[in-house]
């Protein structure tokens, strides 16, 4: 690799959307060789095909111990790479463990390089799991809403309620009974499939 | 009650004693309040254990020198005050390997240097041909499955260098890389090669207690400074895997062990694979042949007490295959991690004296002699000890 020319970076990363993410933000900073492999299988040939200087890889990754191997001279390793950290790294570790990435970087490649790769990687893997969590809430409580509203109907069609009937029965239940209203419904539900 | 703890493990049947501790109330009994984390790789759960975001792991006895040694990695001293399991390990070859192998036979085919003498044969047979060197999976470069294979192949002639490849491959995915045949062979714990041979996609050649008659396999490890900074909970750790791997010994609580393992968020496979590899007993062939040995995975009493010798062995193989060079200061620290005084002292024990002076059985090679590693070596005709 030229000493200023772009390091090629390999992103191993199942999650397709993750690794867009990674790619557009790597992109954008100026890194324009970057490759994403999301099929486990010869993880190994593909990434000695494709040669990087950097291979970033997240943590739910079994096939992070495959590229351990990476770290041994051997038949199967051609080119050995080492860990971005050093000793003095604690900080750096610790922040990508708990972003969910891990840094492997071919011998060579200057460690001042490395460091804007590892922030990027770090600060969009932490994107990624704020997206994922929000997208995850908002499906909870879209799931909620359906069991509440299935609940609504079956307090109607039973009690002959209106729907704001319904609902305030719900949640006068759900206070006394100091639990959750979906729950006070979900078990309304559990109730009528039992009695059907 | 103490404060939280946060504990790793890959779901293997040798983190057994560390998952029944916990799920069975051993640990609640000594006051500890712990979390197991299952865990997807052997280098996120060093790296968890180093940065403290687990106080405590089921580790790979190899990782827990390395780490302690600096080896792949950063350099955390680790200590091990309980040993999780010896042996455990089997090698389970392909249908086309297998036949391979059993023409080139010639003697018992449950002895290893039989086996590694055929190996040889089959070896040099696909080097005449042009054909690729065979290919063995196994764990993690700092594993005892890798330094088993080695032991084994290298023994009937075979470099392990040289003459095949050897690759990591993640425990789940080493019985899909049988069947579509980009490994020949692979090394690992159990459940996978009864998985394999459950499906009929390999046959299980030698448990590694063929090998070994005594190999430290899975410790419970700590970080040394947290370990000397947390001594009565460290204590009680040691306790409650000592009453889970006793519960685990009794026969007549194997099943309820297998069915507590047996769950999807601990090892998730089937209670009866489980309880198979507890009692010793599996099986090696799809045609349903089963072997028994009551050595195949050890858990308990004779396993539980950490012995510096054993890791004095792992350390003489890191040498033997040039993950790193002989130092008398290298190997102190090696045998520091494994810390019987902890375990004895948890116990309320008087510290024992050394055992018997071969600890290893090894099938091969002169007994090992922790006080002379370079001596040792020297006896075997292939190594790569680093110039």
């Amino acid at each position: 690799m030229g000493a200023e020319s772009s390091p090629k970076i390999v992103i191993v990363d199942e999650s397709p959307i993750r690794a867009a993410i990674l790619e557009e933000g790597l992109r954008e900073a100026g890194f324009t060789g970057v490759v994403h492999i999301s099929e486990m299988q010869s993880l190994l040939t593909r990434i000695y095909a494709l040669d990087p200087d950097v291979i970033l890889i997240d943590l739910e990754n079994p096939s992070r111990d495959v590229l351990e191997q990476m770290f041994q001279v051997s038949r199967a390793v051609r080119r050995p790479i080492a860990m971005f950290v050093d000793q003095s790294d604690s900080a750096s570790i610790q922040a990508s463990v708990d972003a969910g990435v891990s840094a492997y970087i071919v011998d060579g490649l200057k460690k001042e390089r490395i460091k804007p790769i590892l922030d990027l990687c770090i600060s969009r893997f932490n994107a990624f799991s704020k997206l994922q969590d929000e997208l995850d809430r908002t499906k909870s409580a879209l799931e909620d809403r359906k069991v509440i509203d299935r609940a609504k109907g079956i307090l109607m069609k039973l009690k002959g309620m209106t729907e704001d009937e319904a609902y305030v029965l719900l949640r006068s239940t759900a206070m006394r009974e100091k639990k959750k209203i979906v729950e006070i419904a979900q078990s309304i539900l559990t109730a009528s499939e039992l009695l059907k | 009650m103490t404060s939280p703890l946060q504990i790793g493990f890959i779901p293997l049947i040798d983190a057994a004693a560390l998952i029944v501790a916990v799920d069975k109330g051993f640990a609640a009994a000594e006051g500890l309040d712990v979390t197991l984390v299952r865990e997807v790789s052997w280098s996120n759960v060093r790296d968890k254990l180093n940065i403290g975001l687990f106080d405590a792991a089921h580790l790979l006895a190899p990782v827990a020198i390395a780490s302690s040694l600096g080896l792949g990695h950063v350099k955390v001293p680790i200590a091990a005050p309980f040993n999780l399991g010896l042996n455990g390990n089997a090698i389970t070859v392909s249908p086309a390997l297998h036949a391979a192998i059993m023409a080139e036979i010639d003697g018992d085919r449950f002895d290893p240097m039989v086996t590694a003498l055929a190996l040889s044969r089959v070896v040099a047979a696909r080097h005449r041909s042009g054909a690729e060197p065979l290919t063995f999976g196994m764990t993690f470069p700092f594993s005892t499955h890798n330094y088993q294979l080695r032991f084994w192949m290298a023994a009937g002639g075979v470099d392990p260098d040289e003459d095949v490849r050897l690759v990591v491959l993640p425990p789940p995915y080493m019985v899909d890389s049988l069947a579509s045949g980009q490994v020949d062979a692979f090394c690992v714990g159990a459940p996978w090669n009864s998985v394999a041979v459950d499906i009929g996609v390999g046959h299980i050649l030698h448990f590694v207690s063929d090998i070994l008659v005594r190999a430290a396999e899975k410790v419970l490890a700590v970080r040394q400074n947290w370990s000397e900074k947390n001594p009565q909970v460290v204590a009680a750790l040691i306790r409650a895997a000592f009453r889970a791997a006793e519960f685990i010994e009794q026969p007549q609580n194997r099943a309820e062990a297998a069915y507590i393992l047996a769950r999807p968020e601990r090892i998730g496979v089937d209670a009866d694979v489980i309880q198979r590899t507890l009692d010793g007993r599996l099986r090696i062939s799809p045609d349903g042949t089963t072997r028994e040995s009551s050595r195949y995975l050890l858990v308990g009493r004779e396993a539980a007490r950490p012995d510096p010798v054993q890791a004095a062995w792992l350390y003489a193989q890191m040498v033997r295959w040039g993950q790193t060079s002989l130092s008398p200061e290298a190997l102190q620290t090696a045998k520091a991690v494994f810390r019987p005084d902890l375990y004895d002292s948890a116990l309320g024990r008087e510290e024992k004296t050394a055992g018997a002076p071969d600890m290893i059985g090894a099938f091969a090679g002169p007994a090992f002699d922790a006080d002379d590693i370079g001596g040792h070596l020297a006896a075997f005709a292939i190594t790569h000890r680093k110039s």
